[in-house]
């Protein structure tokens, strides 16, 4: 299982904190950060506006990650927007 | 004494504590050098009172730690102390705290401003404003990515 986790905005928005991911769902393996994104902006039409890559960053196993970062089973991989700390 | 101190925290932080621990018992270092940032209303709402700050636990301090070990590589440094507060703080508070010491002013004031500016393009914080009328995302601003772009990669 891939476990993804959302913050801020992208929480909030979407209404969802953690989602348990089987991997295989995912269709064709190895899976990328960009294909991963496709996958979860087709549930809705806020989906697909919030989880752009304009709009939000990702991390893997708490890295920041590329788009052609690839993802593993037993990853965490986590959704949010762009950074405002200091 | 560690050389890299790094703290995220709900509680706030007292200045002299932490200058004290870095300059105590160090006499290799002539410079001291730290940046505190404070809540300030950034006017994206109207009547903030205060603002939530939130952190995504584990990944703050590893990306932390890595932006110290960055500034490490580019400059010769003694204590590194970054403290961040998350959780509700109200208007003026202190909100996070950049401290190093060095050998040389130089290395000092610029491996301070580094750390700042790579703890707010790259630290995995997001700012709410609250205010009477509700709560506002703050949008992360393109003048700070630039600021951290002129270190290079």
């Amino acid at each position: 299982m891939i476990k993804i986790l959302f913050f801020g905005q992208l929480r909030e928005v979407l209404q969802t904190e953690i989602l348990q991911l089987d991997i295989n769902e995912l269709g064709k393996l190895p899976v990328n950060v960009a294909e991963l994104r496709v996958f979860l902006q087709a549930k809705s039409e806020l989906w697909q506006e919030y989880l752009c890559s304009s709009r939000s960053l990702v991390a893997v196993n708490q890295t920041m990650a590329s788009e052609t970062n690839l993802i593993a089973d037993d990853d965490e991989v986590a959704l949010f927007p762009p950074v405002t700390g200091g | 004494m560690r050389q890299n101190f790094i703290k995220v925290q709900q509680q706030d932080f007292n200045l002299e504590a932490e200058y004290r621990a870095l300059c105590l018992d160090n006499q290799q270092d002539g410079a001291v050098v730290f940046f505190v940032g404070l809540v300030r209303d950034f006017n994206q709402g109207a009547e903030v009172k205060s603002l939530f700050l939130e952190h995504y636990s584990g990944m703050t301090e590893k990306c932390l730690e890595s932006i110290v070990v960055q500034a490490r590589d580019k400059w010769q440094l003694g204590r590194v102390r970054v403290l961040h507060r998350v959780g509700q703080l109200e208007l003026g508070e202190q909100i996070v705290f950049v401290g190093v010491s060095s050998p040389h002013r130089k290395n000092a004031f610029e491996a301070c401003e580094f750390i700042m500016d790579y703890l707010k393009t790259q630290a995995p914080f997001w700012k709410k404003e609250l205010s009477p009328e509700g709560e506002t995302w703050l949008e992360a601003k393109q003048s700070d990515h630039n600021e951290a772009d002129k270190w290079g990669a």
